[in-house]
């Protein structure tokens, strides 16, 4: 179990910011692009200078190797990268070696439920689909077992059904590992249902940034959002 | 054989065949002849210059004045690396690390060769010293700086792929490792290639020279070899030098990609 904890943790667009995850609690953080949400997972996953202090469980951050400390925390970003070229090459991080890569049976099991099969690690990144690439990524992060989740869109490119399947998997690997979850979601329709408490789960917390400060999001105010939203595109 | 001494009279014949070089780009419009005037008006001084600092030098053997001709070199070398690289480092790293590479590299192989290998007394013998580590620099550099350019611009480019693979828990060595494998490999292909080719496409500078001072093409011969070999083993070190001061400068000690320590393209 991993709780998470930021202590005056300053980032580029946002005021110092307090804020307590509790070990298995998951918080939803929306507001307008630009408003500092990505580059907040990334100052925690410190990935970028900032200041302040983040801590899971007892341990600061800065007590950390960097290394050590991300895999720890397990960011998602929104855009995946790879670097070899067969899928599988991604799954051994331990060395960063293509050679070599073992894929382990957990890695084979969240593969399945994200809607895989064992055969997709011989495929060749370039024939991946971008919703593919992000339930791969999804699944090369959780293969480390990280003690926290940093989700930034984390089902944002994918089909209903497949955005079910990560939902489900984020759902259990929150429950079992008891991580705390800070996830990043611009679909207030996804905000609200996962904030309903579920089988062995608390519901979730909604955030959203409002100027350079976090409040907790007004029950349907995600929705009108969206309306508000909708009249600007169009 | 003697060593045929050029005249006023054979130079301006030389010189004449650039006017009428400047008279084709005038005549067909090519609109470089003031450019190749100005180059060759250059040339001129700056060789003519170099002959008298090195009569000087020449006739002096004092340490103290050719070590500071060989870092006046050596300066000039690491400008040059920096004026070729599209994202340079901040601050005196652009300068610093191509310099301190070429230093290290350079000013050990010249060391080694000129006390071991060559064997001259005293081992900074301004006619030794000078020409060789002239060919050594200007080699070096041309190494460095493709490896440097190649390191910088690579991981301007790969920002999401060195990043990924931080958030992954790998080391920046690790993340980074992949990159400055191929800079390295970049900066060194032009040294085996000018081996590979030495003598059968082109017959190397120092060997030419050599020959038409007057000695035996052999001998001749010998000295580029050793030359090359000086050249290969010191662009290997420089390039490897540069690659890691270079790559270590572009994390910081939390191991975060800083690429605000580069300047951005330029134009």
């Amino acid at each position: 179990m991993a709780a998470l904890r930021l202590q005056g943790f300053k980032t580029l667009n946002l005021a110092p910011l307090d804020l307590t995850l509790a070990a298995g609690e998951l918080v939803f953080l929306s507001g307008p692009s630009g408003s500092g949400k990505s580059l907040l997972l990334r100052a925690l996953a410190d990935l970028d200078p900032h200041e302040g202090e983040a801590w899971l469980d007892g341990t600061a951050s800065s007590s950390l190797p960097a290394p050590e400390w991300r895999r720890r925390i397990g960011l998602l970003p929104a855009e995946s990268f790879w670097w070899f070229d067969k899928v599988g090459d991604h799954f051994d991080p331990a060395t960063g070696n293509d050679k070599a890569a073992r894929v382990d049976r957990a890695s084979l099991v969240l593969l399945n439920r994200l809607g895989f099969e064992p055969e997709v690690m011989d495929w060749t990144v370039s024939r991946l689909s971008t919703g593919e690439r992000q339930r791969l990524a999804l699944a090369r992060l959780l293969a480390l077992q990280p003690q926290a989740l940093l989700l930034d869109e984390a089902s944002a490119n994918l089909d209903p059904s497949n955005r079910d399947r990560v939902e489900a998997l984020i759902q259990d690997y929150r429950r079992d590992k008891d991580a705390a979850v800070l996830w990043v979601s611009h679909d207030p329709d996804q905000r609200h249902r996962l904030s309903a408490p579920a089988a062995g789960l608390p519901g979730a917390r909604r955030l959203i940034i409002r100027g350079d400060r976090l409040e907790e999001e007004v029950a349907g105010e995600g929705a009108l959002n969206q309306r508000e939203q909708a009249i600007r595109w169009n | 054989m003697e060593l045929i001494t050029l005249s006023p009279f054979d130079l301006g014949l030389a010189a004449s065949l650039v006017l009428l070089l400047a008279l084709l780009s005038w005549r067909l419009h090519l609109g470089v002849e003031k450019r190749v005037l100005i180059a060759a008006l250059r040339s001129a001084i700056q060789l003519s210059l170099i002959g008298l600092v090195l009569n000087f030098l020449f006739a002096q053997t004092s340490f103290a004045l050719i070590g500071l001709w060989a870092l006046i070199m050596l300066a000039i070398a690491g400008w040059e690396v920096m004026a070729r690289q599209k994202h340079r480092y901040k601050g005196v790293w652009s300068f610093g690390i191509g310099t301190l590479s070429m230093f290290l590299s350079s000013f050990s192989v010249i060391f080694l060769a000129l006390t071991l290998i060559i064997g001259v007394e005293p081992w900074y013998q301004p006619q030794y010293l000078i020409p060789l580590l002239g060919m050594l620099l200007g080699n070096t550099m041309s190494g460095i700086a493709i490896t440097l350019d190649n390191l910088s611009r690579q991981a301007w480019e790969g920002r999401g792929h060195i990043e990924a693979r931080l958030l992954l828990g790998q080391s920046w060595e690790c993340a980074i490792s992949d990159i400055r494998r191929d800079s390295l490999r970049a900066g060194l292909i032009p040294i085996i290639n000018s081996m590979a080719a030495a003598g059968l496409v082109s017959l190397p500078g120092m060997m030419t020279g050599q020959i038409l001072a007057g000695s035996p093409p052999m001998e001749a011969a010998k000295y580029q070899m050793m030359i090359l070999f000086l050249i290969s083993a010191g662009t290997g070190l420089g390039s490897a030098a540069a690659v890691w001061i270079g790559s270590r400068r572009l994390f910081d000690n939390r191991q975060r990609l800083r690429l605000d320590r580069l300047t951005g393209p330029e134009r």
